[in-house]
């Protein structure tokens, strides 16, 4: 095949920067396989490491700093086809370091060359991630605070199933590379080499150098047996091929009338696990049972299980603007912290509202007619007092209709908690 | 009439599957998670993609990355995701990628109340870019705006290539409402413009008569370069003044010279109407009840309800304002777009109601205001 290279665009880098080295044998990995250029994407972000999508005719994408593997991996689930390569700088795999655990756990199939020449050449040669403690570099004695990264080991830890740290000097690097480009899997070269603009200033270092503080390290090598596992985008398709296709949202054509022709609004005042916003739901599907439109406004803490939970409801025959409520037509006082949290409500209250109380709540003065419930002594949970506030409704008749509510549950549930629910709004009906 | 009982993020979500979007990727943030759960069940099933950024930085670069692929993408966040999105969205801007962005505003500033409304970052969206060209944003009312403004959306992320933010609130996201489907008034589906395959693609190039460069998918036969540099027609970076000149100009333009187009609102007027009340959000939902109340009350008011807040569109704002002698703009923060209102209108006694503490505006406050 030929040379992907750009004849236009020959590599801008300084006299003898290793990523020229690495851009040829880049050229030369693709030839080896045959790729054409539209079958490749170079993905790049900021620093000499992106200017590499530019040296190629390949597709490109290029971005902001570290950022790169998050394009790519979009790229490669919208495209399963292309073959991705990634290019960063030690620079980019800091300051994108949550991207590379993710990558490396996702192991989605692309290749990531990390262009390890530690330092920021293109700023100034300040210190990264990989500068050793001792170098003398732009950033003064900043460097020799923060201890330097082994991306590899950092990989290898992080779930990468592919994992090679070499030198940017090696002679079969070409194919290495596409060893790599071929893996199945998420495959990250970290190969070193030398920044002449900026790192070798003031710091001696050689191919030689290179090669014997490699050797000092452990190996990696390639493939992590221990980390090998299904490729993600293959693995995703298969379970999401398993997901069942989801129905269009059920219209619920109107069979009942509601008991008040009126608009009617009702605040249930309860406390997390109470169940409320279920209950909440299941009042405004009964009132679309009769051909009512509806709202349901939520208020509750960020807690899941701890703290007020209120639901708001508004049925009406016609178009509702605000969805707040100031004067309810029924509170249902579910729980001391609903109501607490709410007793603003309270004082615009008129003769003709109706408060359904649990027994034992305090109730701030109020002009409503209270009807008190005792759910504790008839063997209720307290799970289900937001529900059986419901039935309590409709055995009065105010706002929701039996008809209404039973039809409601039967939409809602399915099996025993269906059961569950009917049975409780006949118990309550019987007394 | 027969109803479905609809949350105001599942209404995006369904609205951005009929539009077409296969591609969502987000990081969990109430109160605009459910809109991710509902893409991880509508979804996947559909051959579609749906994937849990490890932040939002993520997300969006992974929307970014798939919108270049050719896919319709979308990510929904809060304002704290926003800041973080902040670097992405001036690159979707700048390379002209379109991309759908939901925010569920909570109340801010920073982390601030994860479960009470707010409508704080209007100003922040269009401006938290750095380069400082326009964007689209269109503000949801209901949950029937929810599902068709996703839909315009998704038509003026393809048409425009760039980012479109739809504004939505806590109070509409997670509050849930009865709808009619049957009834909604659905656009046709657009579709980016494509070039050529038959020759070599300059990316950025623009065909006279036209402001938008047409696209090629990467992965396509034909080579497609894209860049988040100062870039030229064939996208490689440049130092040409001039081309660098006009190509921000073009940005700025296709957008401000359109927005006529997609001026989305509801006016009520009433003739011989003193006053003008302008409301956008989950606000104009009090501000409707008081213009019916003002109306029965025999001391009506005009009423309009802006639906597409960025660009600004002045024409409509003018139009509606011209025989109101006095202009009210009630916002749920501390007055947002009330500057764009008092520069449209310079002649015109512009009053503002505001209000930020997590609580909606009840119709009493902007009954007050009008009438104060």
């Amino acid at each position: 095949m030929d040379s992907l290279l750009n004849p236009a665009r020959p590599p801008v880098l300084c006299p003898g920067c290793a990523h020229e080295r690495i851009t040829h044998t880049l050229d030369q990995a693709f030839q080896n396989m045959g790729l054409a250029g539209h079958q490749i994407v170079l993905v790049s972000d900021i620093g000499c490491s992106g200017l590499f999508d530019t040296f190629f005719h390949t597709h490109a994408m290029h971005g902001l700093h570290g950022r790169a593997l998050t394009y790519a991996a979009g790229l490669k689930m919208a495209r399963p086809e292309l073959n991705v390569v990634v290019t960063m700088g030690d620079g980019g795999q800091g300051i994108g370091g949550a991207h590379l655990l993710a990558a490396c756990r996702r192991n989605l199939n692309m290749t990531l060359l990390i262009l390890n020449n530690f330092n920021f050449g293109m700023t100034g040669g300040q210190y990264s991630a990989t500068t050793p403690a001792d170098a003398q570099l732009g950033s003064g004695f900043l460097s020799a605070l923060e201890r330097p990264l082994d991306i590899g080991e950092v990989a290898r830890c992080a779930g990468a199933p592919y994992v090679r740290r070499c030198s940017g000097y090696r002679k079969d690097l070409a194919h290495l590379i596409r060893e790599a480009i071929e893996y199945e899997g998420f495959a990250l070269m970290d190969i070193w080499g030398i920044c002449p603009g900026r790192y070798t200033k003031k710091n001696r270092l050689t191919p030689k150098m290179i090669d014997e503080a490699l050797a000092r390290r452990p190996p990696l090598e390639g493939i992590v047996p221990e980390n090998e596992r299904p490729e993600y985008g293959q693995h995703y398709r298969r379970l999401a091929a398993e997901q069942k296709k989801v129905s269009e949202p059920a219209v619920i054509e109107p069979q009942f009338s509601a008991p008040q022709k009126g608009r009617q609004e009702v605040v249930l005042l309860g406390s997390a696990g109470q169940r409320v916003i279920t209950a909440g739901e299941i009042l405004c599907i009964a009132g679309l049972t009769a051909g009512m439109q509806t709202t349901q406004k939520n208020e509750y803490n960020i807690t899941v299980l701890r703290g007020p939970s209120i639901s708001e409801l508004i049925l009406s025959p016609r178009d509702i603007d605000f969805s707040g409520i100031e004067t309810p037509d029924v509170l249902v006082a579910l729980d001391q912290e609903g109501v607490d949290r709410r007793r603003d409500l309270f004082q615009h209250l008129t003769k003709k509202s109706l408060i359904i109380r649990i027994g034992g709540i305090r109730l701030p003065h109020s002009k409503a007619r209270i009807h008190e419930v005792d759910f504790k002594a008839r063997g209720i949970k307290r799970t289900d007092w937001a529900l059986a506030s419901l039935a309590v409704l409709a055995n009065l008749n105010r706002v929701i209709s039996v008809d209404m509510l039973m039809s409601a549950l039967t939409f809602r549930f399915k099996g025993d908690t269906r059961q569950a629910a009917l049975a409780l709004v006949k118990q309550l009906g019987a007394h | 009439m027969s109803y479905s009982l609809l949350e105001g993020n599942e209404a995006i979500a369904r609205g951005a599957v009929a539009a077409g979007c296969r591609f969502f990727a987000g990081y969990p943030i109430t109160p605009a998670t459910t809109i991710y759960h509902s893409m991880l069940n509508l979804l996947p099933p559909l051959g579609g993609i749906c994937l849990q950024g490890e932040d939002e930085i993520a997300s969006i670069g992974f929307c970014l990355g798939a919108s270049m692929a050719g896919m319709k993408v979308m990510t929904a966040t809060s304002g704290p995701g926003i800041s973080l999105y902040s670097e992405n969205l001036s690159f979707a801007i700048g390379s002209e990628i379109p991309i759908v962005i939901v925010d569920v505003q909570r109340l801010g500033p920073s982390t601030g109340s994860a479960t009470r409304g707010a409508d704080g970052d209007i100003n922040f969206l269009r401006w938290g870019n750095s380069g400082g060209l326009p964007v689209i944003v269109m503000a949801p009312v209901d949950v029937k705006d929810c599902y068709t403004l996703t839909l315009h959306a998704f038509n003026l992320a393809e048409e425009f290539r760039c980012p479109v933010f739809l504004a939505s609130n806590k109070e509409i996201g997670m509050t849930r409402e009865s709808i009619d489907l049957q009834q909604l008034d659905i656009p046709d589906i657009v579709e980016r413009s494509a070039a050529p395959a038959d020759q070599p693609l300059l990316p950025f190039a623009v065909a006279p008569g036209k402001h938008v460069p047409d696209f090629l998918p990467i992965g396509h036969e034909v080579l497609v370069r894209q860049t988040s540099s100062t870039h030229g027609a064939d996208g490689y970076i440049t130092t040409d003044s001039a081309a660098i000149a006009r190509n921000q100009e073009r940005l700025m333009h296709k957008l401000l010279s359109a927005v006529d187009r997609f001026s989305f609102h509801e006016h009520y007027r009433v003739k011989d109407a003193d006053t003008l009340l302008i409301a956008y959000g989950v606000s104009a939902r009090a501000a409707k009840a008081v213009f019916t109340m003002q109306k029965r009350q025999g001391n009506p008011i005009s009423l309009l309800i802006l639906k597409t807040l960025w660009p600004v569109p002045q024409k409509v704002i003018r139009h509606a304002a011209r025989h109101a002698r006095r202009v009210v703009i009630v916002e749920m923060n501390l007055g947002q777009y009330k500057r764009e209102i008092k520069r449209i209108l310079p002649r015109k006694s512009v009053a503002f109601y505001g209000q930020m503490d997590g609580r909606l505006i009840t119709p009493d406050r902007i009954k007050e205001a009008v009438n104060g």
